[in-house]
């Protein structure tokens, strides 16, 4: 009783928070909405004894992606103006493509059973250990799929290389070896001799 | 918990591609520019060596491994060594095409060789998890290498809208996924497969899923109405990488297509036919209709590419094994005629010259009699004209809708058919009947291109004449 309540309560704020980052007019308030609807599934996996899981969530998304996020929406100078004209145009055709959607699911749901049978999940003994469960069969039943995903995140690091590191004429860049092997004998100080006295400013005192 | 270490052999092909993407990776960042084609002739033996390691393995088709999470099968093999050499031919075409525009980087073909991976990856995926792995390699490495040349706005804002639209359809693909997850209980196709044959009825989740699933599939495939992808991306690209994304990828995305519907979904069969036949219909007419007015070759090949996928879905939809053969037929010679086409753009591309309008064909047959006849070959072989193979694919894909009862679909193919020709007719018009532009310069390529390039529009007519071989291998290894 007190889950079903919980559960409803999390999924109303994620429902709210996920239409917040979609409607919000401030691109800085759409980043916190959907920081707040990470939160809020992260809430929703603990409710479903994935704890680990849940803990990844926040310490991920909420604390290194989003965080990210956020400094560069700060960064951007966005001009929310521009964004927003050619909604007008457009609105009508998303709101017919919207409603054809809606149309069609209700459909769906009206001619159909659920077909799935919906039972109350069997909480696991006080001794479970999500992170065990999930370390048991990471490296071993999905090893290949792990494996994988680490590939994708090489082509995303050859990418992102690839697409940036370039030379532009016109860019002031810095080349920190130069920047180390300086010495003052190579012309990075000059000594002017200057004869005692004949400075500007007048008289010595 | 007791683990068995899996079984790697079936897998080497993928192994070796990764390992050697990697090395290549660390050799070219040591090489100066002057030592790039190093990199270059890697890649190359890479890819033949993977080849040469595929038909090796063959003998073990059908074997299961990874937690029966990858299969190596025949029909997995076979698209696998048409995917090689389409990589292969698009590593040879880009070449001096890119050295002319200074983007002859170590990144393309590393990218490439990992695109090949994830296409791999999904030809031989047997779980949704691995199927989306692979599908999402390939993807990330298609953008990037469509974004690779910064210098070029249009080749930007065409990464750009494949990016978000991709990253869309990836959602939307992977929110088809988790529900059927929900509604079944299971990644695996085969028991995916047992699990539908076996429910009393059809719910609402599975339902739903297979929309999702279907909307994801055909964006990557570029069906209409996903296909407003496809032009921008095409014409905004790098000719090399336009081949590329417009060649190999079409046959994974056939296999996606055998692997989730057919294996996966094969119950839901009479669901899906009628959604596919939507889109089939859709796909024929736009990508016949649109093209006619096109100024762009890239862009008309662009839409000649979506009537094509028309064709292909036809011949899945029909749901018969001689559909899926002629399928796979289609698919594989689609493949060859649209790398022969880009091959010839590329061709007669020279520094600072594009050479994809269609006003730059003018008049070829006075500058090189010998590749406005390729450009010919490709052409009439994609209209369909007999005795180039892509009468046989089309007469293939037809025979078989015929065959399961819906002439009425097969005569609309056929209407369409004869509507696309007309653009491919106006391209062999322009070469044979029209006058060069002044100060048209007569076509200059090395000559490994030229001799590979022939060979493959030959190849064209090769298959036309006998179409036997081809079609008998994919009888052989398409059996359900």
């Amino acid at each position: 009783m007190v889950q079903t309540v919980v559960f409803i309560v999390l999924a109303a704020i994620l429902v709210g928070s996920a239409l917040g980052v979609i409607s919000a007019r401030n691109p800085v308030h759409s980043a916190l909405f959907l920081v707040l609807a990470f939160v809020t599934s992260a809430g929703l996996w603990i409710l479903l004894e994935a704890e680990f899981l849940a803990l990844v969530l926040v310490l991920v998304y909420v604390g290194a992606v989003m965080v990210l996020f956020l400094f560069v929406v700060m960064m951007l100078d966005i001009d929310t103006d521009t964004l927003r004209q050619g909604f007008v145009r457009y609105a009508p055709l998303g709101v017919v493509v919207a409603a054809v959607v809606v149309v069609e699911i209700g459909y769906v749901v009206w001619t159909r059973k659920l077909g799935v049978t919906l039972g109350t999940p069997v909480p696991h003994a006080a001794n479970y250990s999500n992170t065990r469960a999930l370390g048991d069969v990471i490296y071993t039943t999905y090893a290949y799929p792990f494996e994988l995903a680490a590939v994708i995140l090489l082509v995303g690091i050859v990418a992102a290389i690839a697409l940036t590191l370039r030379r532009r004429p016109g860019t002031r860049s810095q080349n920190p070896a130069k920047q180390v092997r300086v010495s003052a004998k190579r012309g990075r100080i000059r000594l002017v001799k200057m004869p005692s006295g004949h400075g500007r400013g007048g008289e010595a005192p | 918990m007791t683990f068995t270490l899996p079984a790697f052999t079936p897998a080497i092909p993928e192994m070796f591609v990764l390992g050697m993407g990697c090395f290549i990776l660390l050799v070219d960042v040591f090489l100066s520019d002057r030592h790039r084609l190093v990199t270059y002739w890697l890649s190359l033996a890479t890819v033949a060596a993977t080849a040469w390691l595929t038909v090796t393995i063959a003998e073990n088709a059908g074997l299961l491994t990874f937690g029966d999470m990858f299969v190596n099968d025949s029909m997995g093999n076979v698209l696998k060594l048409f995917t090689y050499l389409t990589v292969a031919l698009t590593f040879l075409y880009s070449r001096d095409y890119l050295t002319d525009r200074n983007l002859f980087k170590g990144e393309f073909y590393v990218l490439g060789l990992f695109g090949m991976l994830g296409m791999m990856v999904m030809i031989s995926a047997h779980n949704f998890i691995t199927i989306y792995l692979g599908l999402e390699l390939l993807s990330l490495s298609l953008y990037a290498m469509v974004a690779l040349d910064r210098d070029s706005p249009a080749a930007s804002e065409a990464a750009m809208k494949y990016f978000v639209l991709g990253a869309i359809a990836s959602g939307i693909l992977l929110y088809g996924m988790s529900l059927l997850y929900g509604a079944t209980g299971t990644l695996d196709i085969t028991k995916l497969g047992v699990h539908i044959a076996e429910a009393p009825e059809i719910g609402i989740g599975v339902t739903f899923a297979l929309g999702f699933i279907i909307v994801g599939l055909c964006f990557k495939l570029g069906a209409v109405p996903f296909h407003m992808w496809l032009p921008d991306v095409y014409e905004g690209a790098n000719t090399p990488v336009t081949l590329y994304v417009g060649s190999a990828p079409k046959i994974a995305a056939f296999a996606l297509f055998m692997r989730l519907l057919v294996e996966g979904l094969g119950g839901l069969r009479a669901e899906w036919r009628t959604m596919l036949i939507v889109l089939s219909i859709l796909s024929m007419a736009i990508g016949s209709i649109v093209a006619i007015v096109q100024t762009n070759l890239k862009r008309l090949l662009a839409y000649s590419t979506i009537s094509h996928v028309g064709y292909i879905l036809m011949g899945i939809l029909v749901g018969t094994t001689a559909g899926y053969q002629a399928a796979m037929f289609y698919v594989i010679t689609y493949v060859i005629m649209a790398a022969a086409a880009f091959g010839i753009i590329i061709l007669l591309a020279r520094k600072g010259f594009e050479s994809d309008r269609l006003e730059d064909f003018k008049g070829l047959n006075d500058r090189s009699p010998w590749f406005a006849a390729m450009m010919l070959i490709v052409m009439f072989g994609m209209a369909g004209v007999p005795p180039f193979v892509g009468f046989f694919g089309k007469l293939y894909v037809l025979r078989a809708v015929i065959d399961a009862g819906m002439t009425w679909l097969a005569v609309v193919g056929v209407i369409f058919a004869i509507i696309s020709a007309f653009y491919y007719l106006k391209v062999v018009k322009l070469m044979y009947f029209d006058r060069a532009p002044e100060g048209a310069k007569p076509v200059a390529a090395s000559l490994d291109m030229c001799w590979v390039l022939s060979g493959n529009g030959l190849a064209i007519l090769l298959l036309g004449v006998l179409p036997g071989p081809l079609m008998a291998l994919c009888a052989r290894v398409i059996n359900f």
